[in-house]
């Protein structure tokens, strides 16, 4: 986390004798940081004010410093107490009070330890272990009846997202959506993170990864050889998409087209309209994409990239799919659960040009984790940001001039 | 008319140091100190024309006489002090007996929560200033605050010497400040500016300030001050008061003079 933080009260008449401004500047001299939680300021002159102050430090021992150093002047630390659970009173349903989280990091105090609640995601439960030792996030069809769940609002906190290190565009952790400002430096942020991430892993963190989650719209407007490259030469790690990204993909091998259209002289080809079709139907009667991989029917394109690369493909159905592929999940649930499970170590996510993948997948992801959202509808990373995934950038511009755009930043010929 | 509580210095000695000005090897001279107690009680009553109140003194509390700390009184309450050191812990039971058996409504703080009355609560009609850091503490001045329904600025005393708000800090009848602003921070500075005129800012120089010139006592425009501070006389003078000078080094042994040998009732 990188901090350590305790709360703590000041009351009295704190503004007008600069109490408050002196446990303030206290706290900023001693190299501490702090965040005003909140201030009430009494209405008459004999009304005293109190302020709630969250004290932060790089290290548990300059904090007590800190601590003992603001406590003359009147900052008391807040009493706190242990945060509340109940048990799951059936199979997939919470206890009626109980604790929504956001994606941001969040912690649950036991026994008067604070501890971190892993795999955090947003609108889900708390889940206590029997023991008391491991509390996870857990969404609510995959509770069993008697799982202890947190309740209330006690003895939870949830840390503000501390800005990264690293002086790049992830570093304002805003949503720019609009289409008329440079992309430039954003592209060049993320090849450098892609770059990073790709040495890491070439150091022995195999651990870390880049997750991009993708429509068909890669394929159509000519995407597909950027993002094929991307993952050949080992910057994408996991990738999510629907029935529809891997029936383009592997139509434009077999038949040069994408939906019917020719990618090379775009216009309608006569019968184009079956290709996707007789591809999805192809890839069935050979049993697996892997398989039609490996056996040569399929050689390029971005869903052979990822079965020789090794890469995490996580195929979500919807309702108007074709087929589907064999691999693609239909159960939307197990699709959640598939894409959840695959989460771990994703410290870079792309979403590009899906609405219904970009959402979902901010849905998943921590409020930790660097987020950039491409699409030509600035309708998307607007969606995005308004259903709480506020860390990601928005980029309004085409998905393949993304693609092709990173790719040329990182060595890409074409 | 204004009342004070005094108490005779009969037991008066040093028998513990709990400030930079006491030593136990500084002995008091027993009837020098006794002469000028009775000078400062002569000057008060008739020069000044208050009222005293006299108080039993008690043998092995030789800090009683400092009816300062007894405690705070205003709009017929009381709130005894809480001493922060052990040695002078002994007197609470006393003083706060004499406020219950004159008939204040006597409210106690919490145990544990420092605050030595006048000595560090002083103000003006319209805002006290609550000392803290050396002796009282920062969060007796909330409770204090909704007992009297009042505006208390806490201040910070940064200068062990000036442990106690009124060795630094004298407001005056006429809305005047005599005060010495090396005894606070530079915070507390700032807020006094803030809320009293410089026109109305009476600095003491630092020689008169170590001899407790702001230990003074003020009644209507007399200004009872311990002898030696010549400049803050002549301060005083100029806007009209009347110094009365009372030589009371006996008592500056153990850190205090004119206002500490004092507690204003009402």
């Amino acid at each position: 986390m990188g901090y350590v933080q305790e709360t703590v009260v000041l009351q009295g008449h704190i503004i007008d004798s600069l109490i408050l401004a002196k446990v303030l500047d206290t706290i900023l001299m001693m190299g501490g940081t702090f965040d005003l939680a909140d201030v009430k300021i009494g209405a008459t002159r004999e009304e005293p004010s109190r302020a709630r102050i969250v004290v932060k430090a790089r290290t548990a021992a300059l904090l007590a410093d800190i601590l003992e150093a603001i406590q003359p002047h009147g900052a008391s630390v807040e009493r706190e107490s242990d945060c509340t659970v109940e048990p799951a009173p059936a199979d997939g349903i919470l206890p009626e009070q109980f604790y929504a989280t956001s994606h941001l990091p969040t912690q649950i105090r036991l026994k008067g330890r604070w501890m971190d609640v892993r795999a955090i995601e947003m609108d889900v439960a708390i889940r206590l272990s029997a023991d008391g030792s491991v509390a996870e996030a857990v969404p609510m069809g995959e509770v069993k009846r008697g799982d202890l769940i947190v309740t209330g609002r006690d003895g939870i906190r949830v840390l503000p997202l501390e800005r990264p290190k690293e002086r790049d565009v992830f570093s304002f952790m805003e949503a720019q959506v609009s289409a008329e400002r440079p992309h430039g430096h954003i592209i060049a942020d993320v090849a450098r993170r892609l770059q990073a991430i790709r040495e890491q892993r070439e150091r022995g963190r195999d651990n870390v990864k880049v997750l991009l989650a993708g429509g068909p719209a890669i394929i159509h407007a000519g995407g597909r050889d950027a993002l094929a490259w991307l993952i050949e030469s080992g910057f994408i790690h996991v990738l999510f998409c629907g029935n529809a990204l891997a029936a383009h993909d592997m139509e434009a091998h077999l038949y040069g087209t994408s939906l019917g259209f020719a990618l090379t002289a775009g216009r309608a080809v006569p019968h184009g309209h079956e290709h996707h079709l007789r591809t999805i139907n192809r890839i069935r009667a050979i049993g697996s994409i892997e398989k039609a991989v490996t056996s040569g029917v399929i050689t390029t394109g971005i869903m052979a990239a990822c079965v020789r690369r090794g890469v995490t493909v996580v195929m979500a159905g919807t309702i108007r799919d074709d087929g589907p592929l064999p691999g693609v999940i239909t159960d939307s649930v197990a699709a959640q659960a598939a894409m959840r499970a695959a989460l771990p170590g994703v410290s870079l996510a792309l979403l590009v040009a899906s609405t219904l993948h970009a959402v979902a997948t901010g849905n998943l992801l921590p409020g930790t984790v660097p987020t950039v959202c491409v699409d030509v509808n600035p309708s998307v990373p607007t969606k995005l940001a308004d259903r709480g995934s506020f860390q990601a950038v928005g980029l309004v511009m085409d998905a393949a001039s993304f693609l092709r755009d990173v790719a040329r930043e990182l060595g890409w010929k074409a | 008319m204004t009342r004070l509580l005094v108490c005779p210095p009969e037991y008066f000695r040093i028998d513990y140091e709990i400030n930079p000005w006491m030593r136990v090897t500084n002995a008091v001279n027993p009837d020098r100190a006794v002469a000028q107690w009775r000078e400062l009680m002569r000057v008060l009553e008739q020069e000044a024309g208050a009222k005293l109140e006299r108080m039993q003194p008690v043998a092995g509390l030789p800090d009683m006489v400092f009816t300062a700390n007894a405690g705070v009184v205003s709009a017929r309450i009381a709130v005894p002090s809480r001493f922060r050191h052990p040695e002078r812990r002994r007197e609470e039971q006393h003083f706060e007996a004499w406020f219950r058996d004159q008939g204040y409504e006597v409210v106690v703080l919490e145990r544990g929560l420092y605050f030595e009355g006048a000595g560090d609560l002083l103000g003006f009609p319209d805002v006290w200033f609550g000392g803290y850091r050396q002796r009282s503490e920062v969060r007796s001045y909330i409770r204090l605050g909704e007992i009297f329904t009042r505006e208390i600025i806490p201040v910070e005393l940064v200068d062990p010497r000036y442990y106690h708000l009124d060795t630094c800090f004298c407001p005056l009848s006429g809305g005047h400040l005599l005060y010495y602003p090396s005894a606070f921070d530079r915070y507390a500075q700032t807020v006094i500016e803030d809320r009293i005129p410089k026109e109305r800012r009476l600095v003491v120089p630092e020689a008169d300030a170590a001899r407790f010139a702001c230990n003074a006592v003020c009644v209507g425009t007399h200004v009872v001050l311990p002898a030696g501070c010549a400049d803050t006389e002549k301060l005083l003078a100029s806007r009209g008061y009347q110094p009365h000078p009372v030589p009371l080094d006996e008592f500056m042994k153990s850190g205090g003079s004119a206002k500490c040998l004092t507690l204003a009732l009402d």
